[in-house]
């Protein structure tokens, strides 16, 4: 059984304990512990379940690439499931709670497919549920989501901050092991910018652990001191806890950064995503051992030789009494010297090699361990945990057992894979290193950015360089490189520190053991441990005529569970390469895509969260609307009043008494949001003539008149009334979501088509608040206001003048979107308020009432009044909704000119905007479709309309519409059904005149 | 996430800062050009395995128009020079050229 | 000037954050390397036209030109001279295609003061805060978060910040948030 060993433990303090608890029982650790260090330091090996078979899971590595030990982590709103035991680390109070278990860890009812895993092979899920088709919804869907997924999901909102960092490096350094310290140094050293990160809270990596001599001093002195340096640096940024998670195109690197995982609730951001941009990337991000393929390699207990030794000196804790170890290599045997010298039993070293040869076998032999060359492990005995191993020879097929050795715990090392994740994000290719049995990064091939130039730059055993001294050395060489491609100087740097290791014999590649396995053997030996699949899983994928590394990963899910693979997917190649009797390289690797271990969504959200998701545009007027209780409506990213109800008033009747209001007194609507751009230069009357489909040049200063802008398809893309100022000036109104877009677009034919043409634009939207002061008072309000002559004579309808009202500057337009005498006048947003305030106040003698949105959509539909986005979907022209009278005929050119002249446009068969009556008096649902008798092809109705706007009219108190409806305008009076929203009952409407009210304008032009 | 310079005002900045704006050089035909000139201008594109001249706004930036020549496939910037060019100037032609002899401007 | 602002920043704020109540904005637009402009902006405001990416203030402070664009200055005035500062600027550029609009209502200032101003702002903008790639006196126009803002340094640990006026809330509370106590980085202020 594992357990705590009474000294030593370089990373735990052992002054100060910590209390947490593991489904509900009260444990002990230190400070200094990861979540799995304490669980294993206080007995606990089994700490969860498979995802098919729900077969007991141990922890079997130490760090991030921990496939089985994902746990529920903290409760309420601060739950969060799936996390690493291996990468948590302990706090006092952490509560954690075992997954994929019910009821219990240790009595589990899923386990039972356990039973059934000879029929829940690769590719299950595809055969078992493709047929019959209806199950799938009603029956397979439901259960499998029902048992699908590992942790809960939690139900609040997440109460933490997070952030987003922008940063700029010369070169950033992803690792703080050996290899990125040196290289960071010599960076450091030749002035650059340097950024350096590292995913542990620790400095160092796995040297001090190996045990590794830098310049005659232990490497953990080495680390402390080189650390040291760096920190005084002023060109260095360093940062442990930080994760490089991605590489992206043109050296653009995203870093996690985890501010407070391990103090929950302090004060800060819980999480930084660093958004980099670097010149060059280093990547020093070490290497992971690969687990050994043998039956039972799945049972708690059974652990990867190097976990086993972190365990033991950083935390100090033993994972079991008696280990066994299994390897095909030379590495191993440090974990086995390191257990035998902590005076735990080490009965025997199982090595796959025929002839084992090398400083460090022989220090294990010459301390009395036996190597039992030549051998494998036949199978693990145990269910829930190692109770012993049997041993066969390596060659053949196994089943002549050797012999029997009671044990606890198994370290298992099939060699060494390099993190090559991040050099082959953006394409970096890899080199296949039969003599490591690895792929590493192949220089010659690297991920290129914007110059063409490669640059990330692996160094150090990420690089394939395993042993300190050639970690070091690759990190120095590494580092050069980089300096060279950013012409830095190189030219003091100090000589690359000297490392002492051992010399390791050459290891045997092992993709399966013993090497020719039965199929009881097989089906036991577990690749990818937390999505259960075999190696038997990955040969029948390849029998049933899977070739593509990339398919057998879909269709097995190997390396497809939150590990992405890390342990699983070079032993999986190897099982596929040699089912298929190709060469490893030959088949290639899955794809390594981004991020390295999942991200919080909380960092790649930052900020935008609750006030902050997106901008809110607010006007001038806005805090009035407010306080006045406006029920809002987004427009864009403007918020507008839809309509202003009062204490228990329905919105519905709120709109009714906003429009009859204005209709029979007074109305004052913000119209801020309205875009207004300023379009100046003796060529700005021949440039609007090209943007609005009918003629601006001829437009006299102080009038204003409406217009129409196509895109180049001739489809009508917004309306506004225009202003000309002055000779060269004109003042163009846009749709209120539409100003930056009709800016953008004018602004992209000055500077792109027409740059010769003197013309600018300024867009003055937010310069101006603007209030529609509407109904039969409107003059008389304003005229109590003072200051200007706003009569008939004075100002007729469709003119415009400048003035002071009640002692602000203003400019008055008379237009109107409502049909009612109106004017709407702009005054510099700062004054709009005061302004609004001062109408309102002067207006409580002409029954003055605010108006919304919906109210002014009510009183345009009443008139007949396209809107943008309701009668236009970017497929409408102008002509479509009776515009033609909006088209100048005389002029040569205009943008959208060429594109209506298509065919099908100018067909007579086109849908056209009539008005539409139901015969009951009711409302049409919206977007209601007109239907024929008929099918078409896919079996729906036939259609010959749509129901662009419906509305409630309280001026004719009935149902209108506007729509589109095939050849509408030459069928006046025909009656229309309509499907109705419940889809069985259908609606009568009869096709009228879009204008409903005042069709001669009487009330507007007074 | 590209990195462009603008070549207004000379700010090197990451995408966001950028809007895209589609094929670059497009000639607009006139009102009473065919079909098959309209339909060129408005629906036929290369979209090209390779150098694309591309127009991009430095929308959050300098508010100008600019043209990148960059590689579909392996995102290289070969330069970028301002909107107001009618073809792709002498010295990135060279660039291109000379890393992709293939290369053609297009006409 | 903070007679006039609004205080916006908690005691415990990385920043103290003030909204600029009134600041007299032009913006001008036109060939910037005629002879004219240069003339008449140094009459108006006795300043000349500034670099590339650049602001220049006068002694005083009470005026600025910023360079928007190729073609495009955002003159600073107090509040009280606008009119007349365009009056004079329209005299001057009489007879050029050039432009001129009051802007001062369309933005919003916000002043920004305290040693860490460049940490907090790189956790807004896409922009390298470091004093060698953004000195006093350099004038960027980036986005901060998802709106368009320019950025410049009045002083070593001061900074200004313009947006749209309908966002101002929104930059305000990003303002805040990025400031915000223990959101501390140490990336350009250790």
């Amino acid at each position: 059984m594992s357990h705590r060993l009474p000294g030593g433990g370089r990373l735990i303090d052992r002054g100060r304990s910590c209390n947490f608890t593991f489904d509900g029982h009260v444990l002990q650790g230190y400070v200094g512990d990861t979540l799995a260090s304490a669980l294993l330091g206080a007995g606990r090996v089994m700490v969860g379940r498979s995802f098919k078979y729900h077969r007991p899971r141990g922890i079997i590595a130490s760090g991030a690439e921990e496939p089985n030990a994902l746990v529920n982590l903290g409760e309420g709103p601060r739950h969060e499931p799936d996390q690493r035991a291996t990468t948590t680390e302990l706090f006092e109070g952490l509560a954690a709670r075992s997954q994929n278990v019910w009821p219990s860890l240790s009595f589990d009812i899923g386990a039972v497919n356990g039973l059934f895993a000879r029929f829940l092979t690769a590719g299950f899920y595809y055969k078992m549920f493709i047929h019959p088709r209806a199950f799938w919804k009603h029956l397979y869907e439901p259960v499998i989501r029902q048992s699908a997924g590992l942790g809960r999901a939690p139900r609040e909102a997440d109460p933490d901050r997070y952030e987003l960092l922008y940063a700029f490096a010369d070169v950033a350094v992803i690792g703080g092991g050996i290899a990125g310290l040196q290289a960071a140094r010599q960076a450091a050293e030749a002035g650059l910018r340097v950024l350096l990160f590292e995913q542990t809270p620790h400095w160092g990596g796995r040297a001090p652990v190996d045990g590794a001599q830098i310049d005659g001093q232990p490497a953990g002195e080495w680390v402390n001191s080189t650390v040291e340096w760096l920190e005084k640096q002023e060109n260095v940024t360093m940062r442990t806890r930080c994760m490089g998670a991605g590489v992206y195109d043109h050296g653009y690197l995203l870093a996690q950064e985890r501010l407070s995982d391990h103090q929950p609730g302090a004060e800060g951001p819980r999480h930084r995503l660093w958004r980099i941009r670097a010149r060059r990337i280093l990547t020093a991000t070490g290497a992971i051992e690969r687990p050994l393929s043998f039956a039972g390699n799945d049972v708690p207990g059974v652990m990867l030789a190097s976990a086993m030794r972190d365990y033991l000196v950083n935390w100090a804790v033993a994972p079991g009494r008696r280990v066994v170890i299994v390897t095909n290599n030379d590495d191993a045997y440090r974990t086995a010297i390191a257990l035998h010298e902590a005076g735990i039993e080490v009965p025997a070293i199982v090595d796959a090699r025929a002839e084992v040869r090398g400083a460090l076998p022989d220090r294990a032999r010459a301390l009395g361990l036996t190597i039992r060359e030549g051998m494998a492990i036949d199978k693990v005995q145990g269910r829930a945990q190692v109770r012993g191993v049997t041993l066969c020879r390596h060659a053949g097929a196994g089943g002549a057992v050797a012999a029997r050795i009671e044990c606890d715990a198994v370290a298992m090392s099939g060699g060494w894979s390099p993190v090559v994740h991040l050099w082959s994000h953006c394409g970096g290719k890899l080199t296949w290193d039969a003599a490591q049995a690895h792929f590493r990064p192949d220089p010659a091939r690297g991920p290129t950015d914007h110059d063409g130039a490669v640059f990330v730059q692996a160094a150090g055993a990420a690089n394939g360089a395993l042993a300190a001294d050639a970690v070091l050395r690759d990190a120095d060489t590494a580092a050069r490189r980089v300096l060279a491609d950013l012409d830095a100087d190189a030219g003091q740097l100090p000589a690359a520190p000297q490392a002492d290791s051992a010399p390791e014999a050459p290891l045997l590649p092992v993709w399966m053991m013993p090497e020719e396995a039965g199929y009881a053997h097989r089906s036991k030996m577990w690749l990818d441990f937390q999505n259960d699949v075999k190696v038997s899983d990955v040969q029948l994928a390849a029998r049933e005529g899977y070739r593509s590394v990339e398919h057998t990963k879909r269709y097995t899910t190997l390396g497809m569970a939150t590990d992405q693979g890390k342990l699983s997917n070079i032993n999986g190649l190897g099982v596929l390469s040699q089912e298929l009797g190709e060469n490893i390289p030959d088949v290639g690797t899955t794809t390594f895509r981004p991020p390295y271990t999942p991200l919080t969504f909380g960092a790649i959200t930052g900020e935008a969260k609750g006030a902050l998701f997106q901008p809110l545009r607010r006007t001038p007027i806005d805090a009035w609307h407010e306080a006045r209780g406006a029920s809002w409506e987004p427009v864009g990213q403007w918020r507008r009043p839809y309509a202003y109800p009062r204490a228990g008033e329905s919105r519905a009747s709120a709109v009714t008494r906003e429009v009859n209001n204005t209709r029979q007194h007074l109305g004052l609507l913000d119209a801020s949001t309205l875009g207004k751009l300023l379009v100046s230069g003796p060529d700005a009357p021949r440039f609007l003539d090209m943007l609005y489909t009918g003629m601006m040049s001829s437009l006299k200063p102080g009038r204003c008149r409406y217009g129409l802008m196509c895109n180049e398809n001739g489809f009508l893309m917004d309306d506004g009334v225009v202003a000309r100022l002055d000779a060269q000036s004109f003042l163009c109104h846009t749709t209120s979501g539409g100003a930056e877009h009709i800016h953008g677009w004018m602004e992209d034919w000055l500077q792109c088509e027409w740059w010769d043409w003197k013309v600018h634009v300024i867009n003055q939207t937010e310069q101006f608040a603007q209030i529609a002061v509407v109904g039969p008072n409107a003059r008389k309000v304003l005229e109590k206001l003072g200051g200007m002559d706003l009569s008939a004579e004075a100002l007729p309808f469709m003119g415009w003048a400048e003035g002071r009202l009640g002692g602000v500057d203003v400019r008055v337009y008379r237009i109107s979107f409502s049909g009612e005498l109106s004017y709407e006048i702009a005054v510099p947003a700062g004054q709009g308020l005061a302004l609004w305030e001062a109408i309102f106040e002067a207006g409580q003698a002409f029954d003055v009432l605010p108006y919304g949105t919906e109210a002014l959509h009510v009183m345009r539909a009443e008139k007949g009044f396209i809107m943008i986005g309701d009668e236009t979907d970017g497929t409408v022209i102008p002509q479509d909704l009776g515009l033609d009278w909006a088209i100048s005929k005389k002029k040569a050119d205009f943008l959208g000119k060429r594109g209506m002249m298509r065919s099908h446009l100018q067909s007579p068969e086109r849908w056209k905007l009539v008005g539409l009556e139901t015969l009951d008096g009711s409302v049409l649902p919206h977007a209601a479709l007109a239907v024929r008798p008929g099918q078409n092809t896919n079996g729906q109705r036939l259609t010959e309309g749509r129901v662009t706007s419906s509305y409630h009219s309280p001026t004719l108190g009935r149902g209108i519409a506007l729509g589109l409806v095939h050849r509408g305008p030459e069928r006046i009076g025909e009656v229309l059904n309509f499907a109705g929203d419940k889809g069985q009952e259908e609606i009568r409407a009869r096709i009228v005149s879009p204008v409903f009210f005042d069709p001669e304008g009487e009330r507007q032009n007074v | 996430m590209l990195l462009l310079t603008c070549p207004h005002c000379h700010v090197t900045a990451e995408e966001t800062e950028f809007a895209p704006g589609g094929q670059a050089h497009l000639k607009r035909p006139q009102p009473e050009a065919g079909d098959d000139a309209f339909e060129s201008y408005m629906f036929t594109r290369p979209n090209p395995m390779g150098v694309h001249l591309e127009r991009w706004r430095h929308a959050y930036g300098c508010g100008k128009w600019l043209i990148a020549a960059r590689c579909t496939v392996t995102l290289e910037v070969f330069g970028t020079y301002p909107a107001q060019t009618a073809a792709p100037p002498a010295e990135i032609v060279k660039k291109i050229k000379k890393k992709r002899p293939e290369w053609e401007a297009p006409a | 000037m903070s007679d006039t602002a609004t205080d916006l920043s908690t005691h415990r704020s990385l920043l103290r954050i003030e909204r600029v109540a009134s600041q007299g904005m032009i913006a001008l637009r036109g060939g910037l390397g005629s002879a004219a402009l240069g003339k008449g902006l140094r009459k108006a405001t006795g300043l000349a036209v500034p670099g590339l990416r650049e602001i220049a203030h006068d002694e005083t402070g009470a005026f600025g030109v910023a360079w928007m664009s190729p073609d495009e200055l955002m003159i600073l005035t107090p509040p009280g001279v606008v009119h007349e500062t365009i009056a004079q600027l329209h005299e001057g550029l009489a007879g050029n295609h050039a432009t001129l609009a009051d802007m001062s209502d369309a933005r919003a200032v916000f002043a920004l003061e305290g040693a860490p101003v460049r940490d907090v702002l790189a956790k807004l903008c896409p922009v390298d805060f470091a004093p060698e790639a953004f000195p006093a006196g350099a004038f960027r126009r980036t986005r901060a978060a998802q709106v368009a803002v320019a950025v410049w340094f009045t002083a070593p640990e001061a900074a200004r910040l313009i947006c749209f006026r309908s966002v101002a809330g929104y930059v305000e509370e990003l303002l805040c948030t990025a400031s915000a106590p223990g959101g501390e980085v140490g990336l350009y202020h250790r």
